[in-house]
């Protein structure tokens, strides 16, 4: 277990410091130089030069990416010159949001997508069990800004006007009022119908996976109820593969993330990143990157782990 | 008991009950013909390639029989419901829309396809020189492919799209530098396995060079993975090119794409425009659900195991 422990940690800094490779590599391309693009065409020399000081780009060629990395030990993400912020205080301020959205909507759709996955598998090929493929393969074929809009129009419009079609504003200790709850609603429920549609997907094949195992046979054999089978033994061991899932689609829920946040004017991190891609505030863009690249590399280790530790197999085959 | 039910899962071993013809047994050619025979059973499968022929021919053809003007506004014909002269309406600046559907659906198939087709041909020879040639070159190349992975696709084509104008090449580019990274990765799984066959030490024993081992009989080798991989590759690029779209990042007007005309027309739901959502809307979706369609089938056929999907 250490082994595996030491050799899985190895890979992620390996990973993460590749990262910072790619972001150090995208500034050098962005057009005009660095100090250009971020201080605007208007920027007088003095002001450059004072900007490449600043930032290490007056070292020599690899001293500039080493000035880089410097700044990002020590927790300098860089400056948002459009926002007059620097970019740490802004994550400070954007981060929670999108951490709180994310894991409601995450929690929402694992508590929705188990059953449903369970349900399908053990009706496969009925009724039930083609009515949610047919559901899940719509909404996973769907652009995520489409199913966010129909749910406005929806709940959010004339005749129902049950909900606000705008997400929760203001500092985030204000978020368990009602009101904030409400708007809350929306957000929360478009972000958890597209990550619904891919878990109940996998769930359904992995209890299909499960439920002809020899395992199952025995137990039947020993006389054990079907509802036994089923939830202590079956669904169990289908879990397994769904923790993996969910480390390897932060990615994909960080990216409906941003799509939610941009159309439910939620003041996330996504939202920021889409602000600022849209006015080309660089800096962010970058800090953000890392960030979002960091958090998935800790959730797809964490994942990891998980596994090694309930399935012994994953560590003798290392 | 159906006469299908003597054919063996296994592709590459002819079946029992099945003779090959002039008695050769010639098991390229039966793997093919038994994945093409998997694949014909399945009707959902064989709807999505109908489905697929037909939108390429409303794309492509279409304009050809149906003339539109859709370079010029019309300010005078602004969101028209349907009518004889135009059976889908006209849009917010006045193009018809049924010509405008033909038009955005030729740049989403063209950004589609060229960036499956070039991601995954960048990705599977990366990936098979990384499994081929393996030690520390390999390790290299894949840990390339991690921390490229690491970023959220969507993250990484919004700067991407920020840094550079995104005209037709440089979305097609844009999609397929984020894309080769999956094909990559699964054929690097497959060239591990397959570099230690004995075919391979055949080749080296007649003397063929190691490139001629990858392009010649690794790569063929992994025809199954890649074309599935492709399959599924062409509907995300159609996906993410309607994201990039509506957040403001797509292809500049007066180009167009299903992407764009639906995020154009969800501004204008409340007035009750409904036919500038709902085609390019359904269009979207049934093409990504025929590609996917295809793409299980595809799995099915070729019994490809895949990470993804």
């Amino acid at each position: 277990m250490a082994g595996f422990l030491v050799r899985r940690l190895g890979q992620s800094v390996i990973v993460v410091f590749g990262v910072t490779i790619i972001t150090f590599l995208l500034t050098r391309l962005l057009p005009g130089g660095v100090a250009r693009a971020i201080l605007g065409p208007r920027a007088s020399p003095l002001e450059i030069a004072a900007f490449n000081h600043e930032n290490g780009f007056d070292l020599q060629g690899w001293q500039q990416y080493l000035f880089y990395v410097q700044q990002l030990l020590h927790g300098n993400l860089g400056f948002s010159y459009r926002l007059n912020e620097s970019v740490g205080a802004l994550l400070g301020d954007h981060l929670p949001k999108t951490v709180l959205l994310l894991g409601v909507a995450t929690l929402i759709a694992l508590g929705v997508a188990i059953p449903l996955g369970v349900l399908q598998a053990v009706r496969r090929n009925r009724v039930e069990d083609y009515f949610f493929t047919s559901v899940s393969f719509a909404l996973y074929s769907m652009p995520a800004f489409w199913i966010a809009l129909i749910l406005i129009q929806i709940f959010a419009s004339p005749p129902l006007n049950l909900l606000a079609p705008i997400g929760p504003q203001g500092p985030i200790s204000t978020y368990l009022e009602p009101d904030q709850l409400t708007a809350l609603i929306l957000p929360v429920a478009s972000l958890a119908l597209v990550t619904i549609a891919l878990f109940s997907r996998y769930m359904r094949s992995s209890m299909l996976d499960n439920l002809v195992m020899d395992y199952v046979r025995t137990a039947r054999a020993k006389g054990v109820s079907n509802a036994g089978v089923l939830y202590r033994h079956v669904l169990r061991n289908a879990l397994i593969p769904i923790v993996t899932l969910l480390g390897l689609s932060l990615p994909g829920i960080f990216g409906g993330a941003l799509i939610t946040e941009a159309i439910f004017n939620y003041p996330g991190m996504g939202f920021l990143f889409w602000d600022s891609a849209r006015t080309r505030d660089y800096p962010v863009l970058l800090g953000i990157t890392i960030v979002v690249a960091v958090a998935t590399v800790v959730g797809n280790l964490l994942a990891d782990l998980f596994y090694a530790v309930v399935d012994p197999r994953v560590r003798i085959a290392e | 008991m159906s006469v299908r039910a003597a054919v063996p899962d296994v592709p590459g071993t002819p079946g029992p009950g099945v003779p090959a013809e002039g008695g050769e047994v010639r098991v390229t050619g039966t793997t093919w013909a038994m994945a093409a025979r998997v694949f014909a059973e399945n009707r959902l499968a064989i709807a999505g390639v109908v489905f697929v022929v037909m939108v390429f021919l409303f794309c492509f053809v279409g304009p050809l029989l149906y003339r539109t003007n859709q370079i010029n506004t019309d300010i005078a014909s602004i969101t028209q419901p349907p009518s004889p002269a135009h059976p889908l309406g006209t849009d917010n600046v006045g193009y018809d829309l049924l010509g405008r559907l033909m038009v955005g659906g030729q740049t989403s198939l063209e950004i589609g396809l060229t960036a499956a087709i070039l991601a995954t041909t960048f990705g599977v020879l990366w990936g098979a020189i990384a499994g081929f040639v393996g030690g520390w070159l390999d390790q290299l190349m894949m840990r390339i492919v991690d921390s490229m992975l690491a970023i959220p696709t969507l993250f990484l084509l919004l700067v991407l799209a920020a840094m550079f104008v995104p005209s037709l090449p440089m979305l097609i580019f844009i999609v397929a530098l984020v894309a080769w990274l999956t094909p990559a990765r699964l054929i690097r799984g497959e060239t591990l396995s397959l570099r230690t066959r004995e075919y391979v030490d055949a080749v080296r024993v007649m003397g063929g060079t190691d490139a001629r081992i990858v392009v010649r009989h690794i790569i063929p080798n992994t025809i199954g993975t890649i074309m599935v991989n492709a399959t599924f590759q062409v509907a995300d690029a159609i996906i993410v090119i309607a994201s990039l779209s509506f957040l403001g990042l797509g292809v500049p007007p007066p180009a167009t794409n299903w992407g764009g005309m639906l995020s154009d027309g969800v501004g204008y739901t409340f007035a009750g425009y409904w036919w500038l959502v709902y085609p390019a809307g359904l269009l979207i979706v049934l093409t990504v659900v025929a590609f996917n369609l295809i793409g299980d089938a595809m799995r099915d056929a070729f019994e490809v195991r895949l990470q993804k999907r």
